[in-house]
């Protein structure tokens, strides 16, 4: 149901991903894991569109979103949490949860999103800047839902957080998939992360796909052995 | 005794240059407001920003001339007509000068001073084709002349009316910008355009909206203008500086900052120029604001959140 094909991307001279070819499947969670540097987040963001493609096709249930604008892949399904969050740091946390709401054309934030995340609730009023690294996590999260998406892509949401709420993160996206029978694709560092949320694992380095398994078959010390300096 | 004035002759100068200065304190909030909102929204400083204003004064002399002639049993009405014609006519221009030009400058923040300022000077060379060289002047409705005494102090009601006028312009803004969905994305895109779109805010159209608003807004400062200066094809040149003033100084992005910064210069201006001759009043308010935005380059009101 999402499938890309021959994705290529270039800062300037410099070429970031060379051909990268994956199809996700509905309601799957396919980890990208790769060392600092071999372009996930590239990857995301040519996915997502703040970052345009030079070369390939990225198709939603069939319609190539390569040539759209980001807001318009938004409105075909995809949805983005970056690495980093990027929250909107002086807007509350309901008015950030309330961006994601815009395309919908919906006005109430649905009750799901919060009972996924209580904390949110709790501190509807405050501002997101003002949150901890975690708390603004779960926001970007949120924020991402909203949307009413079919696909969810995620860039290391580990990054920063601490091991019990890694796991929360990991129990709330299953939740998710389970419930709205999602795709998500998340890239990551983190193995014990990805071990117990994917399906199936990518590996990437230097901007190409080395390797790829499924989870049940996958061999932990040879994904290991691929992150490791 | 201070400057050869007792205190008594001093307080009543301070209150009555106090007042005039708030119908200039008018005019550049509602000018600011507009310039404000699409810097902060798109970074664009539009230079054309008084042309679009004086636009709006002279919708507003057109309404009045056509009341006159058709309507004058409606007369004391045409006003509010007349702010409406002028938010409409300047706000189609605005939508249009963005879909036109700016939206092909939006990497350029350069090309767009230049590319405005050129605008306006067609603006200018265009109003004075249609509407001729001269300074035309309105003729106010009776119920907005004369003036209410308040012991040894007059103030004129067509001044305490424009103040009116900006209060609940100002209010509208507000309300529009913290309480709908078109100032939600307004926010959003101002503090992350790249992030906005990716969860699915379609900024070009934030943009347009914007710009257009904004020059609406210039419009109805128009109207306000005619009440109190008169309207001739270059007027807008001379309020264009202080209203940029303004905004520096309140912070681009802070309603409540660009209020206070409106404030401040336009009384000491009005005060200042009771003592001195307008421009050392000039020199004088350059100078604070200069001192001001040193202390506090990053104007008066900034929102504090962890980065
Ligand atoms: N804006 C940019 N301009 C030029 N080169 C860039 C830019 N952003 C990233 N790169 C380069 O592209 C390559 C891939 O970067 P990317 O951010 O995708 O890596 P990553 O896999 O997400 O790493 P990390 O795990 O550290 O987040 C790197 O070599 C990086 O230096
Ligand atoms: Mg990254």
């Amino acid at each position: 149901m999402f499938n890309v094909r021959g994705l290529n991307v270039a800062y300037g001279q410099s070429q970031v991903l060379h051909g990268i070819d994956m199809s996700v499947a509905q309601g799957e969670i396919v980890a990208v894991v790769g060392r600092n540097g071999m372009g996930k987040s590239t990857l995301m963001k040519s996915l997502i569109g703040v970052l345009p493609s030079r070369a390939g096709e990225i198709s939603v249930e069939g319609i190539d979103v390569a040539g759209m604008p980001s807001h318009a892949r938004v409105k075909r399904g995809l949805a983005y949490v970056p690495q980093g969050r990027q929250i909107f740091g002086t807007m509350t946390v309901r008015e950030n949860i309330e961006t994601g709401l815009v395309v919908t054309g919906k006005s109430d934030i649905p009750d799901e999103i919060y009972s996924l995340f209580p904390i949110l609730a709790e501190f509807d009023k405050r501002r997101g800047g003002n949150l901890s690294g975690g708390q603004q996590q779960q926001l970007a999260i949120a924020r991402a839902l909203a949307s009413d998406p079919k696909i969810l892509l995620l860039d290391e949401p580990t990054e920063g957080i601490q091991p019990s709420i890694i796991k929360d993160i990991a129990v709330v996206l299953k939740e998710i998939r389970q419930l709205r029978n999602l795709t998500i694709v998340v890239c990551e560092q983190v193995l014990s992360f990805v071990l117990d949320v994917a399906d199936r694992i990518l590996v990437m380095e230097n901007g190409r796909i080395v390797h790829q398994d499924q989870r049940k078959n996958v061999d932990e010390a040879a994904i290991a052995a691929y992150l490791a300096v | 005794m201070l400057f050869g004035y007792s205190f008594g002759d001093l307080g009543s100068i301070l209150v009555m240059q106090g007042f005039a200065g708030l119908i200039l304190f008018s005019v550049f909030v509602l000018m600011a407001l507009g310039l404000a909102i699409i810097f902060g929204q798109m970074g664009v400083i539009n230079m054309a920003h008084g042309e679009f204003m004086i636009l709006g004064a002279y919708m507003t002399f057109l309404c009045s001339n056509l009341f006159q002639t058709y309507l004058p049993g409606l007369f004391g009405l045409y006003f509010f007509v007349a702010m409406a014609i002028a938010f409409v006519v300047a706000g189609a221009l605005g939508l249009a000068t963005e879909w036109l030009l700016i939206r092909h400058l939006y990497a350029r923040p350069l090309d767009t001073l230049l590319a405005t300022w050129g605008l306006s000077l067609i603006m200018q060379q265009a109003f004075r084709s249609i509407f001729g060289a001269r300074e035309v002047g309105v003729e106010l409705p009776s119920w907005m002349m004369g003036s209410l005494t308040f012991g040894s102090i007059d103030v004129q009601i067509n001044g305490l009316f424009v103040m009116g006028l900006t209060l609940i312009i100002t209010g509208v803004v507000a309300l529009l910008m913290f309480r709908s969905r078109w100032g939600l994305q307004v926010r959003a895109v101002v503090t992350n355009r790249t992030m906005s779109g990716a969860v699915g805010i379609d900024t070009r159209r934030i943009d347009r909206l914007t710009f257009g608003l904004g020059c609406g807004i210039a419009g109805v400062a128009g109207s306000a203008f005619t009440m109190i200066g008169s309207t001739s094809p270059s007027a807008g040149q001379l309020y264009i500086v202080d209203t940029f003033l303004v905004v520096v100084f309140g912070g681009a992005q802070s309603l409540l900052g660009t209020i206070a910064s409106a404030f401040t210069i336009s009384q000491s201006q009005s005060t200042l120029e009771f003592f001195t001759s307008g421009s050392n009043a000039k020199v004088t308010t350059l100078l604070i604001v200069i001192g001001l935005l040193m202390l506090r380059p990053q104007g008066l009101f900034v929102l504090k959140v962890r980065k």
